[in-house]
């Protein structure tokens, strides 16, 4: 298989504007014609449903939620990055194109990476105008603050709900342009499978998770905003609905699977507590502005925080990097704090955190400012833990966040499967290996808004011909499959809940596939995963039938996807014998424990291609032509 | 920790539904009250019983999808708390949890705890939103916006969508839920060109839907996990009448 960017001539800071000046354009009246489904409704996903209507497009988005508002970028707390420079202090689009580049660990497109700083500016005037009530200052401009990995501040945000105030402009756009009648909504709707025609993505199956019943829908264009898959390691911070499963059937159908190894590790949430635990709430990465992180110098030792003396802490980030201390980027904290805890340095009941402390923060500035600034990130640590972090200091752990990884798409947007285009946390582009603070909101909502309303046209104005149709053989033939798949979920009939194979492939991934990997190990998770899945399908228990509201059958077809999924994610991280970004082979490290990363040998994309149960790899060449990948150092 | 949750079971709308006792031991303080759910289905399910439903989903108090009335409080016995933000510490070892749906005639009921609040969107789709295409925006900065207005409008926009405000008062008004999107738009100097009419046709469908009117009981900012005031519903009728007169 051929993998073609499709990466525009010119120079870097042309190629955006060469691209749009030479794609097609259709008439108004024909897109009347056209119609496009978009599966998902977060911020990638309602920003691309509502543009296209404005467009003129007939649209019809699905979420599985009970509304667009419910999506899980609400839940993004610290904010969104634009090159807008206000703060004077030296930002320009090129600074936080190579950020983000160096960020990624040097394994993203130059031309994708630099599109996203380029529209970052555009982005805030255009959250701004739809009502985005973002942090000012006295005098009314925008106020900015830091996030990880860079030295300036380019950070947007609205107090700790950056992503809840961005989701809901978007989600309001939607609802305007339903009301217009041009977007079509179905919530409370699960896509089961994508439906190919001549190997075209024309439509999608799917479940309505009330009445169980299946439909299909046709388009001429199929878009996934789905989101991320780190609930395939169970405890994550994503939403406990959060699932691969549209992606994955995706990708069963043809659509290469980039990268499924890159997940980040967030190292700033709740530590686990009990293993009844569903879920690990992030703290959002914003309070390492003023929070420094500190572990005993003691191993073991059993004092309270307070009564460890300063000279007895060690604030490991700023001795090991002290050029970025404790804005060290994530991958890169989240492994030092496993290192610590590893070591037998780790605080807490199960000596499984590390301390975020605000007790300088709040001395220097005082109570009412460092209130301001984080005072519902503090209330909702309160709530959850019942402990008051302006008196004593926050207990965190690094806990599983984003998906780098997803599937492949070109410049456009779109995957191997012509007319299936994937936008948002579901694709594989702009991140490279490790994804900075506050570039998600921005990519989801770039992607949305922006890119892909940009580049569908290119497509469509080639699928004007041959409207589709849900009585075509390939509707009828993928609902059937669907509908086999549901029935043999529901009659094992077996003795163990979904639950419990969830926390065992939790276990394996955790262990195996998460901050820090070897050959050795992922050989094993491999094994061990393949056992749960002929387990999973030998012996699980769903209780109730597909023809009602019911929610185990719902998670039990999410996992089914998971196991597969987990298979594959091990054997890309066992493939990739470097180590970069958040990938960290163990073999593959520096005398001083940092990323080892062989450019040689390893500076592709690795797109996976699924065949009849197994994974052939294909490579991308990343070609740097305007910047040189140089060391990783934050030191 | 041994408690005995008594929850109202309904299988569909048309359902006549009933309370039904199930006692849960090794519960753990630590877990959250959803926690303790899934705990109690999964016992369901190796029991070959149906599941209860309930929703959920970020369960980390910002989505606004969980919703359950507890003990006769909407998200139960904490002020400005989501369901999911409740843990099993907040009860005591041998304690009946009475564990309900959101009840209101305008939140129909589709299964167990699950209820459909659909009507929330519909009066969003009035005109909460800021009749501006993407791609036509100006600059940002080139409108100033005092930090006093931006943070009132947070303020007001900090709103989750949950119900619980419907679900606790006595009239089942949705005046708070209505009242916060219209403050937060109308505030902003973006939002003033549709001012009015966002008022009166928000408002218009609110009543539609079949939300009851508010009579100031305060009940709804108490339990509303935002801590939205309910000086909001007060501007939303000083608007009300401002938006009369106008007579756009």
């Amino acid at each position: 298989m051929l993998l073609d960017s499709k990466i525009p001539e010119g120079r870097l800071e042309d190629k955006w504007r060469n691209y749009q000046l030479k794609a097609q354009l259709i008439n108004p009246a024909n897109k009347k014609k056209l119609r496009v489904i978009v599966v998902g409704a977060g911020l990638a996903g309602a920003g691309a449903a509502a543009t296209l209507a404005e467009l003129g497009y007939r649209v019809d988005c699905f979420c599985y939620q009970d509304s667009a508002r419910r999506a899980h970028s609400v839940a993004a707390q610290g904010g969104v990055n634009a090159a807008k420079n206000y703060q004077h202090d030296g930002d320009s689009v090129y600074r936080m194109f190579y950020d983000t580049l160096k960020g990624g660990d040097f394994r993203s497109r130059e031309a994708n990476t630099y599109r996203l700083a380029e529209l970052s500016a555009p982005l805030i005037d255009h959250f701004v105008q739809q009502g985005v009530p973002f942090a000012r200052e006295y005098g009314g401009t925008l106020e900015n603050r830091s996030f990880g990995g860079v030295q300036v501040q380019r950070t947007f945000y609205a107090r700790g709900q950056t992503g809840q105030q961005l989701l809901l402009a978007a989600y309001s756009q939607l609802y305007k342009m339903i009301a217009a009648g041009k977007v079509t909504m179905h919530t409370r709707s699960e896509m089961m499978d994508l439906v190919l025609v001549d190997g075209k993505a024309k439509g999608i199956i799917v479940r309505d998770l009330v009445s169980g019943e299946l439909k299909r829908f046709a388009a001429d264009a199929v878009v996934l905003a789905t989101g991320g898959y780190s609930r395939v390691f169970r405890l994550s911070t994503l939403a406990i609905g959060c699932n691969g499963s549209a992606i994955w059937k995706a990708h069963k159908k043809g659509a290469c699977f980039a990268a499924p190894s890159f997940t980040q590790i967030h190292p700033t949430a709740l530590p686990q507590s009990s293993e009844a635990q569903s879920k690990l709430t992030l703290m959002s990465e914003s309070l390492r502005n003023d929070g420094r992180i500190w572990v005993p110098k003691t191993k073991g030792d059993q004092r309270t925080p307070g009564e460890i003396p300063e000279e007895e802490r060690d604030y490991y980030l700023e001795r090991r990097y002290p050029s970025f201390g404790n804005l060290a980027p994530r991958d890169i904290a989240s492994r030092a704090a496993k290192e610590r805890i590893d070591a037998g340095y780790g605080v807490g009941r199960l000596k499984n955190a590390v301390y975020l402390d605000f007790k300088d923060a709040i001395a220097r500035f005082g109570l009412e400012v460092i209130k301001d600034r984080y005072g519902n990130l503090f209330n909702m640590y309160q709530k959850i833990t019942g402990i008051n972090a302006y008196k004593t200091p926050m207990l965190i752990s690094p806990a599983a966040h984003f998906s780098m990884g997803g599937l492949w798409v070109d410049y456009e947007l779109m995957t191997t499967i012509p007319g299936l285009y994937a936008v948002g946390e579901c694709n594989f582009s702009d991140h490279g290996a490790n994804r900075l603070g506050a570039n998600s909101l921005l990519q989801a909502s770039v992607d949305g808004y922006f890119i892909l309303p940009n580049t569908i046209n290119n497509y469509l104005a080639g699928a004007m011909q041959g409207s589709p149709d849900t009585n075509h053989p390939a509707f009828e033939e993928a609902e059937r499959e669907v509908r086999n798949h549901v029935d043999r979920v529901l009659g094992i009939q077996g003795s163990k809940t979904v639950d419990h194979f969830h926390r065992e492939l939790g276990r394996v991934m955790w262990q195996e596939c998460a901050m820090s990997r070897n050959k050795k190990g992922l050989e094993k998770a491999i094994d061990q995963i393949e056992k749960i899945r002929e387990e999973f399908w030998r012996d699980v228990s769903v209780t109730g039938g597909d023809k009602e509201m019911n929610t185990e059958l719902e998670k039990a077809l999410r996992l089914a996807d998971f196991i597969e999924l987990g298979i594959l994610m091990c054997t890309d991280a066992l493939q990739r014998e470097e180590s970069c970004g958040a990938h960290f082979r163990e073999e593959y490290q520096t005398d001083d424990g940092e990323a080892f990363r062989k450019d040689e040998e390893y500076s592709y994309v690795s797109a996976w291609e699924y065949q009849k149960g197994d994974f052939v790899l294909h490579k991308e060449q990343l070609k740097f032509e305007f910047v040189q990948p140089t060391v990783r150092s934050y030191k | 920790m041994q408690v005995t949750f008594k929850i109202w079971r309904q299988n569909g709308p048309k359902d006549k539904g009933k309370f039904e006792s199930y006692p849960v031991d090794d519960l753990t303080d630590d877990m959250s009250f959803l926690e303790a759910l899934d705990h109690l289905n999964e016992r369901l399910v190796v029991a070959g019983k149906q599941v209860i439903a309930f929703e959920y989903d970020c369960r980390e108090g910002i989505c606004g999808q969980c919703g359950i009335f507890i003990n006769g409080r909407a998200h139960g016995p904490h002020d400005h708390m989501t369901t999911c933000q409740l843990h099993m510490r907040s009860f005591k070892d041998g304690d009946t949890i009475v564990v309900e749906p959101w009840r209101a005639a305008s939140f129909p009921i589709i299964k167990d705890l699950v209820v459909d609040r659909s009507a929330f969107d519909r009066i969003i789709e009035k005109g909460a939103y800021i009749s501006s295409q993407t791609g036509t925006a100006p600059e940002a900065n080139a409108i100033l916006i005092p930090k006093s207005v931006a943070d009132k409008a947070m303020d007001a926009a900090a709103c989750i969508g949950c119900g619980a405000c419907v679900a606790t008062c006595k009239n089942s008004s949705a005046a708070l839920f209505t009242a916060a999107k219209i403050n937060h738009l109308n505030r902003l100097p973006q939002g003033k060109a549709e001012q009015h009419t966002r008022v009166k046709e928000m408002t218009w469908q609110m009543n539609l839907e079949g939300f009851g009117s508010c009579t100031f009981t305060g009940a709804c900012e108490v339990e509303c996990p935002e801590g939205i005031s309910i000086s909001n519903i007060a501007e939303l009728n000083a608007r009300l009448l401002k938006s009369k007169i106008s007579g756009s």
